[in-house]
């Protein structure tokens, strides 16, 4: 398939391209750990958009309405708020420390003028809500300005505050704080649809929480074995239906779903539906399980399908059919044959993420050299872009990225052997609404739209 | 032997990489432990079943094996790993080789899974030379002057009186072969003879 063409006719038979709009953080080329991206999220109505990274911070970003006299763009996303959101720890108990990296960022669906949003690090989850506050009252009746209180027999006559415009001041404030209720680290959050509830699961664990409780949560799933010896699989993902608050799925590191039925009972131990695809015997390695463990699940917006991340591929599954996906998509499959170095050097482990376009019709995964994967579910079309600074002007076209796969490399393609390994985009997010995306490549959040002809 | 080198090497980096992982801050990471021992599972079970394919060929003593005429159980193909003959270790039941089924299965469920104080038989590896591969530091009892490592010479075994060593005191570093036919050799002095 041509490339041009490809990328032409690309999400959802739209007639356009992707271009470059914005690219936050620091140019620096060595890059502080704690500066590293941890997770991206749109709000429901995309506009906002917030980042966590390695040093436990919060980093809201807000989409500007476009100016009149730059028709073409359609607006930038500034910085709305940042807050430190967890610090560094020591459980005493267990002389470990506990990390304060962002793990995973969940908004809440608005509900008034504010926004909340949890955040949660390896054992805590919080609570945020972020407002605006650009009025302050004025004129008190007992007290003066500097907020002193004012001699009672110097009050002669009755004062009304009054509201006075001020600054726009952005305020972060937790307002819960959900702990000690993950023995493992969590690598899962995700609100129910209840707007009331929300699940975090751990490698053996998942609770169930009520947002305004946080003195106890409700164990749902337990898989740990009485014996840890006969351990076997652990929990990588989970998340709620977004439209059925009873219904919710996680998946292991053996590469199965289960999709689990909270009216069925209290426990959810056992699932309802058990998804998963039998393994190809030829292609079995010394890393097999490891390649083949689910990094991520996501329900698509419609909650009809859900879609899984393992190592080389993503899959899209049909709720009603649980012995094979409907889609399998290869995202990097010409690693497949440098799984040894890829062991040795780590990167095996990584945890690639995947995302959903607003309708549906589109996906989204991370790669190396950090190289970002789209696939058009409808033409079954591929496309790797790259997020790089060199291509960071203006409105500057995104040029699809090729990696030759054995045979002679053609031009403009890259050689495997050539690729940054140390360059990853384990997040994206895709705007809910628009095509709106946000890459993040280690230090740095890359914003791409579509360039509408 | 491509196969075993393979084996051993990617053995040797999943052990360090265990290793590096106590010190990993946040503490260990349950989902990449269970990953690297997955790793070092099938390297160990290709390591082994690649050895035990060279194994007839190269290190048993050619003058044993025509004698042996009882079935043993180790050559039968499609076995990951050799156990020992369960007539010599009569102390270690048959057993899948992971390490999880030599403890009392533990049938309580109780709520507090983390403070569980599970009942259970030491760790210490019984006699399973054979699980161990030979990159391994192996432990061994402190030699006394005089006293030789190996199996003594053949015709050692025929001295009257000599008392036969238990299976434990083995060399570890022997492949299972070798071991079972030392073994089996101990047990009838005479299969070197009648050659």
């Amino acid at each position: 398939m041509d490339g041009a063409r490809m990328w032409h006719v690309f999400a959802g038979g739209n007639d356009f391209q992707w271009c470059f709009s914005q690219v936050k953080g620091a140019i620096d080329e060595d890059v502080a750990e704690a500066d590293i991206i941890s997770t991206v999220e749109f709000n429901y109505s995309g506009e906002l958009l917030a980042t966590g990274d390695k040093g436990g911070r919060v980093v809201i970003f807000q989409h500007e309405q476009e100016s009149k006299n730059r028709p073409h763009l359609r607006g930038e996303y500034n910085v709305y708020s940042t807050f430190q959101s967890h610090e560094p720890e020591f459980d005493y108990l267990k002389s470990l420390e506990i990390e304060e990296k962002i793990n995973k960022i969940r908004w809440l669906p608005q509900q008034n003028a504010a926004h909340f949003l949890l955040s949660t690090n390896d054992k805590t989850i919080k609570l945020w809500k972020i407002s605006e506050r650009d009025k302050r009252a004025e004129g008190y009746n007992l007290k003066d300005e500097d907020g002193r209180l004012r001699d009672p027999f110097r009050i002669t006559s009755l004062r009304v505050p009054v509201l006075m415009p001020m600054d726009l001041m952005v305020e972060a404030s937790p307002r819960r704080i959900f702990a000690n209720a993950h023995t493992y680290h969590i690598n899962s959050i995700s609100v129910n649809s209840d707007h009331e509830t929300y699940l975090s699961a751990d490698d053996l664990r998942i609770n169930l929480w009520h947002l305004e409780i946080t003195d106890r949560s409700f164990n749902i799933v337990d898989i740990k074995p009485a014996n840890m010896e006969e351990l076997t699989e652990v929990i990588t993902a989970a998340e709620c239906h977004p439209h059925q608050c009873n219904v919710f799925v996680y998946s292991s590191s053996k590469g199965t779903i289960r999709l689990c039925d909270m009216r069925a009972a209290a426990l959810c131990d056992r699932h309802s539906k058990f998804f998963e695809e039998p393994e190809d015997p030829s292609s079995r390695s010394f890393f097999s399980e490891i390649i083949s463990s689910i990094s991520d699940v996501k329900f698509s917006h419609s909650g009809r399908y859900m879609m899984t991340r393992d190592y080389l591929s993503v899959k899209v599954w049909d709720l009603n059919m649980e012995n094979r996906p409907v889609e399998t998509y290869q995202v990097h499959e010409y690693l497949r044959s440098k799984l040894c170095s890829l062991y040795e050097n780590d990167c095996i482990f990584d945890k690639f993420e995947c995302c959903w376009n607003g309708s549906d019709s589109a996906i989204m995964t991370g790669s190396y050299n950090n190289f970002f994967r789209m696939f058009d579910r409808n033409t079954r079309r591929d496309i790797t872009l790259e997020a790089s600074r060199e291509s960071s002007k203006p409105r500057a076209t995104l040029k699809p990225r090729k990696v030759s796969t054995g045979g002679k490399r053609k031009k403009d393609e890259i050689s495997v052997d050539s690729l940054d390994f140390n360059k990853k985009i384990l997040h994206t997010a895709w705007h809910p609404k628009d095509n709106v995306i946000a890459v993040a490549a280690t230090n740095n959040l890359y914003i791409f739209q579509d360039k509408i002809n | 032997m491509e196969v075993n080198a393979e084996a051993r090497r990617i053995l040797a980096v999943s052990i360090s990489k265990l290793y590096a992982s106590r010190t990993q801050r946040g503490g260990l990471r349950l989902h990449r432990s269970l990953l690297l021992s997955m790793v070092m599972r099938s390297a160990r079970d290709i390591y082994h079943s690649s050895r035990e394919c060279e194994g007839p060929a190269g290190a048993q003593p050619a003058s044993e094996e025509p004698m042996d005429t009882t079935p043993n159980p180790e050559e039968q193909p499609g076995l990951p790993e050799p156990e020992p003959q369960p007539a010599l270790n009569s102390t270690e039941p048959a057993q899948e080789e992971s390490d999880s089924s030599e403890e009392d299965s533990d049938t309580e469920i109780t709520e507090d899974k983390e403070n569980l104080s599970p009942a259970r038989q030491s760790r210490k590896r019984r006699g399973k030379a054979s699980a161990a591969p030979d990159f391994l530091p192996s432990k061994r009892a402190r030699l006394e002057p005089g006293e030789e490592r190996y199996a003594a010479p053949l015709g050692s075994w025929r001295l009257p009186g000599r008392v036969e060593p238990p299976p434990l005191s083995l060399p570890p570093s022997l492949p299972p072969q070798q071991r079972s036919a030392e073994q089996r050799a101990e047990k009838k002095p005479d299969a070197g003879r009648k050659v």
